[in-house]
């Protein structure tokens, strides 16, 4: 792992002091907090990337749409350490190289992610599940002993309030409905305190009036965090109101605003067909 | 505020649970002393010493088998090999338990019998220190702990799951038992080790003898039934519980499975070998059957019998299976394993939560009934708030 320190010269938001980075500390700097370049994954033959470039900047909403088997979810593979890729790079920040570490140490170095189809502990109650995904130390000799502190309870229902599930805090998350499981899921992503949250179809099986207010947090989240957002509804993208980025056959096909990336006649092509 | 860890200790159980345990240590600690010491052999009450024995040797099994849940009840890890620690740990203190014959053997030397037979002239190296008391209970915690660990490290770091490390577990069992089968192993070869005569200098078949092993049985299964309740309720028991239902989530929220997992594992291996530890004083021999691939399935058997994820099911379901055994084998020798085999075709069926999810779903089907002070609610999901009541009118109705 990169020991290199770095000074911050220019503002980093934070401060203007010069800092010294800690090793495995998220390095904004450049106001990039991922960085992808080159990424090709290939299964048997079948390019599911194919030289994929991407940058996110910090506090950034990126969505990103592409038809099936276009790679989205490989991407987020190649960013959260389940898949290696072949050849590329691929950096959380500055400093943090993603295809040298495994899962755990990206979810402790900032990036969360929620799974296409809601995974949230279905025998575990509301509350244990944000419990269970707080930013807290995660190894065995610390479980043994945690106790929740009143700080972390307030935590944990301030989220509760957040994703309007207080009044089912007690019950098991395997009763609630899809939607609501999909918003337990953000929950416990907010709770790891991530940098930078994936969404892999976040507003699949909602009412539309669910998605209305998924779009409202994730606009609210946006700043704080950076939000990589796969979504196939086109109204929900349109109302993150953020750039959009088309993925297809494993590549960029085009980045803009909503507005001008469905006027490229390239992605008119993908999406109608030849 | 942080509550000490004794009062969370004792939180973790409920109270009518906590009363449970008090009425068996009673029972185990005073009221079968006296019914067998004080009471005339021609006294009804009379607690016999094949019952002493018995008794003595379910409670070792029961703490194996709540060893085994709190790893696959909880951890939704199915070993089918925990019987190699239990075998190991009883052939750790029984190598203490040789050199206490002394020159009471058939050849009147020093060296184990079986040494002599093979015309051994020395001790072979791993035997240095066996004579100490302290270093066997070291070697019984050590050696089946330490096999536990680099076997769990890596089939754990491996990502080995599901059907397939159960099936290495059974493979790690079986080249255990042929390895012990052979003499050469130093380990008394297929008669193993047998024809104790003391601990500690003391008489090891005086009736005293046989009610303290008994009693400290019993002390190892209270403690075990303790500290398990704690791991499951506390959230290291939670983190390992979401790793049985979506490890894939746990990783990505930053917890380490392997580590997890391998704790689980070890502690559960060496809970079996404390077992075994005292299981062999008391039986008064062990050898390497005890590795057999079908008694580590038996375990296994004892769990899904009681039920599952219950921890007390461990304990009803070995002594429901082990009674039921004790009756056959005298009975009907030739019919226990159909009975074996019937019974689990019959739990896996009709009692997929075993006797202990039969009693939740039947005190759920009253709502009238008087609710024990304090319980919490009949059906529990995942974690089993008011698992403990039936115990002591198990344990209690298995005695008399």
């Amino acid at each position: 792992m990169s020991t290199a320190m770095h000074d911050t010269i220019a503002s980093s938001g934070r401060a203007s002091d010069s800092r010294v980075l800690r090793p495995g500390e998220l390095d904004l700097t450049h106001k990039v907090i991922l960085y992808l370049e080159d990424i090709s994954v290939s299964f048997d033959g079948f390019k599911a990337l194919n030289n994929l470039s991407l940058t996110i900047d910090a506090g950034e909403l990126r969505a990103i749409i592409g038809p099936n088997g276009a790679g989205k979810t490989t991407m987020m593979d190649v960013i959260t350490g389940k898949t290696r890729p072949d050849t590329g790079k691929a950096f959380f920040g500055q400093t943090l190289d993603l295809t040298r570490m495994s899962e755990p140490e990206i979810a402790h170095a900032g990036i969360g992610r929620k799974f296409q189809k809601p995974t949230i502990f279905e025998n575990h109650s509301v509350f244990e599940n944000l419990e269970l995904a707080m930013k807290t130390d995660k190894r065995v000799w610390k479980s043994l002993f945690a106790q929740l502190t009143g700080d972390e309870r307030d935590r944990v229902s301030d989220t509760l309030k957040r994703i309007r599930l207080q009044a089912e805090a007690d019950r098991p998350a395997g009763l609630l409905s899809h939607g609501q499981k999909q918003w337990l899921e953000i929950g416990m992503l907010l709770m790891q305190e991530p940098r930078l949250l994936l969404l892999d179809e976040p507003v699949a099986g909602m009412t539309d009036e669910e998605t209305e207010r998924t779009a409202e947090l994730f606009v609210s989240l946006a700043g704080q965090h950076s939000l990589v957002v796969v979504e196939h509804d086109m109204s929900f993208v349109e109302a993150l109101g953020g750039q959009v980025t088309v993925l297809h056959e494993g590549s960029v096909l085009a980045e803009g605003s909503l507005a001008k990336v469905q006027n490229d006649p390239r992605v008119i092509e993908v999406y109608l067909g030849r | 505020m942080r509550t000490p860890l004794t009062v969370r200790l004792f939180q973790s159980l409920p109270r009518t649970a906590w009363l449970a345990l008090a009425i068996f240590a009673a029972i185990a600690w005073i009221a079968i002393p006296a019914a067998h010491l004080l009471l005339p052999e021609s006294s009804a009450l009379h607690v016999s010493a094949y019952t002493v024995t018995l008794m003595g040797k379910i409670l070792c099994y029961a703490v194996v088998a709540v060893a085994m849940d709190l790893i696959w009840g909880y951890a939704g890890i199915l070993s089918l090999g925990h019987g190699v620690f239990f075998a190991l740990g009883g052939y750790a203190f029984g190598m203490y338990l040789m050199r206490q014959i002394g020159t009471d053997g058939s050849y009147g030397v020093m060296l184990p019998d079986f040494m002599v037979f093979l015309d051994w002239k020395e001790l072979p190296w791993f035997w240095i220190g066996s004579d100490s008391f302290l270093w066997a209970l070291f070697l019984v915690v050590a050696v089946p702990g330490l096999l536990a660990f680099v076997f769990g490290w890596f089939a754990f770091r491996s990502r080995i799951k599901g059907v397939y490390f159960s099936i290495i577990t059974q493979a790690l069992t079986y080249a255990t038992m042929l390895l012990f089968f052979r003499n050469e192993t130093g380990f008394g070869g297929n008669n193993g080790f047998t024809d104790f005569k003391r601990i500690l200098g003391y008489d090891i078949t005086s009736p005293q003898m046989r009610l303290v092993l008994f009693g400290l049985s019993a002390a190892l299964l209270i403690a075990v039934l303790i500290l398990g309740r704690y791991l499951v309720t506390s959230k290291f028991g939670r983190v390992l519980a979401a790793i049985r239902d979506a490890e894939s989530r746990v990783r990505f929220i930053g917890y380490q499975p392997t580590q997890y997992k391998l704790a689980m594992w070890t502690l559960s291996a060496v809970l079996c070998a404390l077992a075994g530890a005292l299981y062999v004083p008391q039986v008064g021999i062990i050898n390497p059957s005890e590795m057999s691939p079908a008694n580590s399935i038996e375990i296994a058997v004892w769990v899904a019998v009681g039920g599952r994820g219950t921890l007390i099911g461990g304990v009803i379901g070995a002594f429901i299976v082990n009674l039921a055994k004790s009756f056959f084998t005298v009975s009907f020798p030739d019919y226990w394993l159909f009975f074996l085999g019937f019974l689990f075709i019959g739990v896996t069926l009709f009692l997929p939560d075993g006797v202990v999810g039969l009693w939740r779903k039947l005190r759920a089907r009253r709502p009238a009934a008087p609710a024990p002070t304090g319980t919490a609610p009949a059906v529990a999901t995942e974690q089993p708030a008011a698992d403990t009541p039936p115990p002591a009118a198990s344990t209690q109705g298995a005695r008399a």
